[in-house]
C-alpha cells in the first residue's frame, strides 16, 4: 500500500499492570509497535496480554489497572494525557472495537438498526432521520440483504454471522481510521468466517485505515494480515511480515507452528510446545 | 466384525407439534480401533449424533450396533459402560466443587466397581497426570489438565469406545497439540475406537482415518484421511472445509 508511511498509532514502552493482594502483576509489559494503514495481527496463547493490549489502547481496561508508557500517541491524540471526555469522543468515532461474540457484545433490548443509528446521532448530531438512512446504508455495505426489515430485528432474532456483520457496519459507520478486532470470527463456523473476514478486509482497504486483529489462530492471521506480532507472557518476542511467518526465527513461534495439525504438512505425531524460561527475561 | 454399526439412524428432539428432526437417515459403520470424524457448521448434527451413540438421547430410530449387540432405547449399565464421552469444555464438564478423586470415583460408585482406588490412579497415569492431582480442585488446574481429566473419567470404566466432542476447540494451540498426541497413544495402547466431532478438517485429518461430511443432518461424504491430504474430495462443501482450515482464502484478490 502506497500510504502505509502514514502512521495511526505508535506505542513505545506500554506495560499493564494488575495491582493484587500479592504484588502487582504485568499482563503487558514494554510492548512497542506502530500502526500503519495496514492489517496487523496480533497473535498469542491466552493469557498472553493480546486483549490487554487492545483495550489499553482504548482506555478500555479495568479500573484498577495501570497503564505506563513512553509514548501512545493515536495521531494527533496522546492516549496518555487524554481526558476520559476526550476518550469518549474517540471511542466509536476514531478508534473502535469488534469484539468476539455479537451475542453479547450487542445490545439485546435495543433494535439493530437503532444501534447503528445511535453511534451516528452521538458522534456526527444527525437527526434520527439521517441516522437510520446512514445505518440503512451501512447494513447493506455489509451484504446484508432486506436491510429494512433487519433494521427492526433485536440482536437474538439474527445468525450469529448477521450479527458480527451488524458488528462491522456499526464500527465503520463512524468512519474510523482504525480498527481493534479482538478474535471477530472465533465465535462463527468457518464458512460464515470467510464471509465476515472478507467483508472487513474490503472495508479497510477500501477507507485505508488501520486494523489490529487479534486472535489466537496461527493460519488465520497469517493468510489474513500483512504484519504479525507475536505475543508471549506479555511481551512481544518476535515482529515478522505475514507472508514469512513460515520463517518465524524465535523459538516460541517455531514451536506454535510445529504444534498446529495440517492438512498441507500431515504429521504422525504433533511437536509438543516446549516453554524457555529464557523468553521471559529479555525484552 | 465392525465396533459400531449405524443404519438409518434418524435422532429429533422435542415432543407433538414442536418436534424437529436432526439427523436424517445416516448409515455408517466404524472398524475395531478405528477412529472416525464428523465434521461439518453447528446444528449439523454431528453432536446429536455422538449423544445418540451415548444413550443421552433416545429419540432415535433406526438402528445402532456396538460391539455386535444391538442396543435399544433403554441400555443395562455395561452397554452404557462401553462408549464414554469427552466434551468441548473442561470447564464446564468437571463440577467444580468435588475433587479430581471425587469426579473420578463417580461413574465407579454408578457402576458399582470394585477395587476403586487401584482404577482411579490408573486412570491419572494413563493421561500422564500426577497422582496427587485427585486431592485438587478443579480451578487449580490449567485447561490443558482438564481436558486429560475429563479424558481420564471417560477411561475410567474401560470402554471400547471413546466419543469425542470437540475435544481440543477450546485449547490452545501448545495444549490441542498434547492432548491429539495424548489421544493419538491412548488409541494405539489400548485399542479404543473413537468418534471424533469437530469442525477443523486438520484436527480430524491428523486423529482420524476416515471422515464423514455433515450438511443439515445428513452425510454429503465419507472421505478418507489419504483424499484429504491429496485434496481429492468430491463434494464442494468438503472443499470449502478444508479451505477454512487453512485460514482466509481471498476471492476478490486472486481474481
Amino acid at each position: 500500500m502506497a500510504s502505509s508511511s502514514n502512521l495511526i498509532l505508535s506505542v513505545r514502552n506500554m506495560s499493564v499492570e494488575f495491582p493484587t493482594l500479592s504484588g502487582s502483576v504485568m499482563a503487558v509489559r514494554n510492548v512497542s509497535f506502530d500502526v500503519g494503514r495496514e492489517k496487523i495481527g496480533i497473535i498469542g496463547e491466552s493469557g498472553s496480554g493480546k486483549s490487554t493490549t487492545g483495550r489499553a489502547i482504548m482506555g478500555l481496561q479495568p479500573p484498577k489497572a495501570n497503564v505506563l508508557a513512553d509514548r501512545m500517541m493515536f495521531e494527533d491524540v496522546d492516549l496518555l494525557e487524554a481526558t476520559e471526555k476526550e476518550m469518549l469522543g474517540i471511542r466509536g468515532k476514531r478508534i473502535s472495537m469488534i469484539l468476539q461474540d455479537p451475542k453479547y457484545s450487542l445490545n439485546p433490548v435495543i433494535t439493530i438498526g437503532d444501534q447503528i443509528a445511535e453511534t451516528v446521532i452521538l458522534h456526527e448530531r444527525k437527526s434520527r432521520r439521517q441516522a437510520r438512512e446512514r445505518a440503512l446504508a451501512m447494513l447493506e455495505r455489509v451484504r446484508i440483504r432486506d436491510p429494512q426489515r433487519v433494521y427492526n430485528l433485536y440482536p437474538h432474532e439474527v445468525s450469529g454471522g448477521m450479527g458480527q456483520r451488524i458488528m462491522i457496519s456499526m464500527m465503520l459507520i463512524a468512519s474510523p481510521s482504525l480498527i481493534i478486532a479482538d478474535e471477530p470470527t472465533s465465535a462463527l463456523d468457518v464458512t460464515v468466517r470467510q464471509q465476515v473476514l472478507s467483508i472487513l478486509d474490503e472495508l479497510v482497504v477500501e477507507r485505508n485505515i488501520g486494523l489490529i486483529f487479534i486472535s489466537h489462530d496461527l493460519n488465520l492471521v497469517r493468510s489474513f494480515c500483512d504484519r504479525v506480532l507475536i505475543m508471549y507472557a506479555g511481551r512481544i518476542v518476535e515482529t515478522i511480515a505475514a507472508k514469512d511467518l513460515h520463517n518465524a526465527t524465535h523459538p516460541y513461534t517455531r514451536g506454535l507452528l510445529d504444534a498446529l495439525p495440517s492438512l498441507d504438512h500431515p504429521r504422525d505425531r504433533l511437536e509438543v510446545l516446549r516453554r524457555d524460561p529464557a523468553w521471559l527475561e529479555n525484552n | 466384525m465392525s465396533m459400531i454399526n449405524v443404519e438409518r439412524l434418524a435422532v429429533s428432539y422435542g415432543k407433538g407439534q414442536q418436534q424437529v428432526r436432526i439427523v436424517n437417515d445416516v448409515s455408517f459403520a466404524v472398524e475395531k480401533g478405528e477412529a472416525f470424524g464428523l465434521v461439518g457448521e453447528s446444528g449439523c448434527g454431528k453432536s446429536t449424533i455422538l449423544g445418540a451413540l451415548a444413550g443421552r438421547n433416545q429419540q432415535w430410530t433406526g438402528r445402532i450396533e456396538i460391539d455386535g449387540e444391538q442396543i435399544g432405547q433403554k441400555r443395562s449399565h455395561g452397554q452404557l459402560a462401553k462408549q464414554q464421552m469427552v466434551f468441548q469444555d473442561p470447564f464446564g464438564s468437571i463440577h467444580p466443587r468435588h475433587t479430581i478423586g471425587r469426579t473420578l470415583l463417580e461413574p465407579l460408585e454408578i457402576h458399582d466397581k470394585d477395587r476403586r482406588q487401584k482404577r482411579v490412579e490408573k486412570a491419572l497415569t494413563d493421561v500422564g497426570l500426577p497422582l496427587n492431582f485427585r486431592y485438587r480442585y478443579p480451578h487449580q488446574l490449567s485447561g490443558g489438565q482438564r481436558q486429560r481429566v475429563a479424558i481420564a473419567r471417560a477411561l475410567i470404566l474401560e470402554p471400547r469406545i471413546l466419543l469425542l466432542d470437540e475435544p481440543t476447540s477450546a485449547l490452545d494451540v501448545s495444549i490441542q497439540a498434547e492432548i491429539l498426541n495424548l489421544l493419538k497413544d491412548l488409541r494405539e495402547r489400548e485399542g479404543l475406537t473413537y468418534i471424533l466431532v469437530s469442525h477443523d478438517l486438520a484436527v480430524v485429518a491428523h486423529l482420524c482415518d476416515r471422515v464423514a461430511v455433515m450438511q443439515e443432518g445428513g452425510f454429503v461424504e465419507v472421505a478418507t484421511k489419504q483424499q484429504l491430504l491429496d485434496g481429492t474430495v468430491t463434494h464442494p462443501y468438503t472443499r470449502v472445509l478444508m479451505d477454512g482450515s487453512r485460514g482466509y482464502v481471498t476471492s476478490s484478490r486472486n481474481a
